[in-house]
C-alpha cells in the first residue's frame, strides 16, 4: 500500500505541475459543453422562441391566398414576409437572401379560383351523392401546386415540420371552401360566421408530455442534452494526458530504474488507474457544477440533476473506469507520444460518433446502428439520458452498466496482455 | 540475502542475441566479480558494455547460461535479487517534474524502504552530494552535473550490495566528477561492490582495481588494472585500450 501511495502522490505532483495537461483534461470540455450547448439552445430557441423567417410570393389576389396566409400567421412557428411579382426562381432564392429569409413560398395565380372550382365540385359530387341536387357539374382543374423554398442549412427533421405545417393551413383552407360551398348549396345563402369558425377552429387539442421513469416532467433542453454528452466526451479526453503520461514514462530513463526495482509495474499502472479516475471526477463535477450554476447566468437552461443521485455517481465512476482504462491501453501499445496524440484523439471522436454524442443512435442505420454498441461511450450516454432525461433509477441503468463493466474489463485484459508482451512486467 | 563467501557476480556460460536480430551479441561468456571489488569494464562504442549491464540488471534476459548476484540466479528471482543491486544509468533516469525529495520519496518506496528510512537516507545523500539547497526544486531546473548526483543518489538510496554505474560522470565539470568519484570510493570502502563502465579511461585508473577490455562481444583482456599494463607493456589504460581494440572508427547502430 506504501508503494501504491507513494506512486499516486508522484502522479499526482506530475499532473500538477503539467498545466498544458491539465487544462487539456478540464478546460477544453468545458468550452466544448459551453460552445455546443449554447449553439444547440439557439436551435431550439429557433423554432421555439425565434420564429423561422418565410418569404411568401403571392401571385394570387383572392380570398383563398389571403387566407392561407392568415393560416400560417396562426401557427405561430413562421415570421412571415410578403412579396409580390416575384416570376422565378432565381428572383425568389435572391430575394430570400435579401431578407435573410430561411424559407421562401410561392402562391401561385389563380390560386385561389382554383381552389374555389375543387370546392364547388366536392360539394356538388357531395350533394349528388347526398340525391339533394340533380344539376351537372363542372369539372375542376387541379389547383396549381404551391413552391416551398428552403436553405440547404435547414435539418430534414424541421424541413419536414415545416412542410408539414404548411400543408395543414393549406387543408384548413381548401376545408373551409369546401364548407362553405357545401353550406351555399344547401341554403343558398353564405355561412355564419360563427358557425364556420366553430366548426373549423375546434379542433380536438393535443396535449404534449414527456414520458419519463420517475414520472416528473422536465421538457429536455440543450443542457440536459449535452452537459451529460460532453462530459463524458471529457472524461475519455483524458486520453491526451493519460497516454501521452504512459508513452512518456515508458521512453523516458526512468522507466529503465523502475524496471531494475523490486516492484511490479502494474503498481504504477494501478496508480494511473486511481489518479486520472479521480481527475474524470472532477471533471464530471465541475461541468456538472457548470451546469447547475454558471449556465443560467449565461441565460441558456440550468442542467437539473437525476433523482436517483447514487445512480449517478455509480455510472460517472464506471464510465471515468472505461475511460481511464481506455488511455491506459493505448498508451501501453503506443511507441511515441505522437502515436497516442493523433491515435487518441481520432479515436476517441470516432467512438464519439458512433457512440450517439453527436448524432442521436436511433437516428443512425444499419452498420452504424450495430457499432454503437460497441463504443463505451454510447453504453455512458444511454445510461446518463435515461437518468437526466428520463428520470430514470440505478435498476434503469443496469444494462448500460453491464456492457461498460464487460467493455472495460476487455481494455484491462488488453493492456496486462500489452505489458506482458513488451516485458514490462 | 547476501552468502559472502559467493562472488558479487557469477556470470557462466552466458549467450544472448537481440530478438529478430540474426548476429549473436554474447557466446558462451564467463565473467565473475568478486564482492567489494571495484571492477570496470571498458571498450568501444558496439562492444556490448551496455548490453551486458543490462543482463546483469535483468533489463534484458540471457538466452543461455547463467548471470548469479550473491548465488541469486538473476532471471529466476528477479524481485529477490533486485535488492541487492542498485543501477545508475548513462541517462538521467528520474521524474524531471519532481525535486530530488520527491524523486527519493518514491524511488525509495519502489525499492523497498520505508518512510522513515527514505527521509533518513535522503537527508543524508542530499547532504553528501551538496543538494540540500535545491531539495526541493524540480530537477529540470538543475545543470547537468547537479541532475548526475540526483541520478546518483536516487541509485544507492537503498543502500545496495552492488551497484551499476553506466558513465556516472559523463558531462559534468571537474568538481562533481570528484565529488561522485569520492562518493563511490566511500561507497566500496563500506562493503559495495561497483561495477563502472566510461569512457573516461584516465577516471577509471583512479577508480577501478579489477578491469576487463570488451570488443564485439568478447571479453579480450580482464585483469587487476596493473597487472595487465604491465602484462602489455603499456604505462596507461588508454595506451592498452587503442593496443587492444585499434584505432578504426566503431559505428554503434
Amino acid at each position: 500500500m506504501f508503494k501504491l501511495g507513494a506512486t499516486i502522490l508522484k502522479d499526482i505532483r506530475i499532473l500538477w505541475r503539467d498545466k498544458v495537461g491539465l487544462s487539456l483534461m478540464l478546460a477544453m470540455p468545458i468550452m466544448l459543453v459551453i460552445v455546443v450547448t449554447n449553439i444547440q439552445n439557439s436551435t431550439f430557441q429557433l423554432v421555439d422562441k425565434n420564429k423561422l423567417p418565410i418569404l411568401i410570393n403571392r401571385l394570387d389576389t383572392g380570398e383563398a391566398s389571403r387566407q392561407l396566409i392568415t393560416s400560417i400567421n396562426k401557427i405561430g412557428m413562421f415570421k412571415v414576409l410578403q412579396i409580390y411579382g416575384i416570376q422565378n426562381e432565381q428572383s425568389m432564392s435572391d430575394a430570400m437572401h435579401a431578407k435573410d429569409a430561411m424559407l421562401g413560398l410561392i402562391i401561385p395565380a389563380n390560386f385561389s379560383s382554383k381552389v374555389a372550382a375543387k370546392a364547388n365540385n366536392i360539394a356538388g359530387k357531395a350533394l349528388k351523392s347526398f340525391g339533394l341536387e340533380g344539376g351537372t357539374l363542372k369539372p375542376a382543374g387541379d389547383v396549381d401546386p404551391l413552391t416551398l423554398y428552403y436553405n440547404p442549412v435547414l435539418q430534414e427533421s424541421l424541413r419536414l415540420s415545416v412542410a408539414g405545417a404548411v400543408r395543414s393551413a393549406l387543408q384548413l383552407v381548401e376545408s373551409r371552401e369546401t364548407l362553405r360551398s357545401l353550406y351555399f348549396s344547401i341554403n343558398e345563402k353564405p355561412m355564419p360566421e360563427n358557425l364556420e369558425n366553430e366548426m373549423l377552429n375546434n379542433q380536438t387539442a393535443i396535449k404534449e408530455i414527456p414520458v419519463s421513469k420517475s414520472g416528473t416532467r422536465i421538457a429536455p433542453n440543450a443542457t440536459q442534452h449535452n452537459v451529460p454528452a460532453w462530459t463524458i466526451f471529457a472524461m475519455f479526453f483524458v486520453i491526451m494526458s493519460l497516454g501521452g503520461s504512459v508513452v512518456k514514462e515508458k521512453i523516458s530513463g526512468s522507466f529503465i530504474r523502475l524496471k531494475t526495482l523490486p516492484t511490479s509495474y502494474l503498481v504504477a499502472i494501478l496508480s494511473k488507474q486511481i489518479t486520472f479516475l479521480f481527475v474524470t471526477m472532477v471533471q464530471a463535477v465541475v461541468i456538472f457544477s457548470i451546469g447547475i450554476w454558471l449556465f443560467p447566468l449565461m441565460g441558456l437552461p440550468g442542467l437539473n440533476l437525476p433523482s436517483d443521485l447514487l445512480a449517478l455517481v455509480v455510472i460517472t465512476i464506471i464510465c471515468g473506469w472505461c475511460a481511464v482504462s481506455y488511455a491506459i491501453c493505448v498508451g501501453v501499445f503506443s511507441e511515441t507520444q505522437e502515436q497516442v496524440n493523433g491515435f487518441g484523439a481520432v479515436s476517441i471522436v470516432i467512438l464519439a460518433a458512433i457512440g450517439g454524442l453527436m448524432v442521436p443512435s436511433f437516428a443512425m442505420q444499419g452498420f452504424f446502428r450495430n457499432a454503437a454498441n460497441f463504443s463505451p461511450m454510447h453504453w455512458c450516454l444511454e445510461a446518463y439520458y435515461t437518468l437526466f432525461l428520463e428520470g430514470g433509477k440505478l435498476k434503469d441503468i443496469l444494462n448500460n452498466i453491464a456492457p461498460l463493466i464487460i467493455i472495460t474489463l476487455l481494455l484491462q485484459a488488453a493492456t496486462f496482455w500489452g505489458l506482458k508482451r513488451k516485458n514490462l512486467i | 540475502m547476501v552468502i559472502k563467501h559467493l562472488p558479487a557476480i557469477d556470470i557462466q556460460n552466458m549467450g544472448f542475441r537481440y530478438q529478430g536480430s540474426s548476429g549473436v551479441i554474447f557466446s558462451n561468456l564467463n565473467l565473475k566479480v568478486a564482492k567489494g571489488e571495484r571492477f570496470g569494464l571498458f571498450g568501444p562504442n558496439g562492444a556490448g558494455k551496455t548490453t551486458l549491464i543490462s543482463l546483469m540488471t535483468g533489463l534484458l534476459r540471457a538466452d543461455e547460461g547463467h548471470i548469479r548476484l550473491f548465488g541469486h540466479d538473476i532471471g529466476q528471482k528477479h524481485v529477490e535479487v533486485n535488492h541487492l543491486f542498485g543501477f545508475v544509468p548513462q541517462d538521467f533516469s528520474f521524474y524531471q517534474e519532481l525535486s530530488p525529495v520527491e524523486n527519493m520519496e518514491f524511488f525509495g518506496a519502489w525499492s523497498g524502504l520505508d518512510k522513515q528510512k527514505i527521509r533518513k537516507r535522503t537527508d543524508e545523500l542530499l547532504h553528501i552530494l551538496g543538494l540540500e539547497e535545491v531539495r526541493d526544486k524540480p530537477v529540470e531546473k538543475f545543470s547537468g552535473g547537479m541532475k548526475r548526483r540526483v541520478n546518483l543518489a536516487i541509485g544507492v538510496i537503498h543502500e545496495p550490495e552492488i551497484l551499476f554505474l553506466d558513465e556516472p560522470t559523463v558531462g559534468v565539470d571537474v568538481q562533481t566528477r570528484h565529488a561522485i568519484i569520492d562518493y563511490l570510493l566511500a561507497l566500496n570502502k563500506n562493503g559495495t561492490t561497483l561495477i563502472y563502465t566510461s569512457h573516461q579511461l584516465s577516471e577509471a585508473e583512479g577508480l577501478c582495481q579489477q578491469v576487463a577490455l570488451m570488443d564485439d562481444g568478447k571479453i579480450i583482456a580482464h585483469n587487476s588494472l596493473n597487472g595487465l599494463l604491465e602484462g602489455y607493456n603499456e604505462d596507461n589504460l588508454e595506451h592498452l585500450f587503442l593496443n587492444l581494440t585499434g584505432k578504426d572508427y566503431r559505428n554503434d547502430v
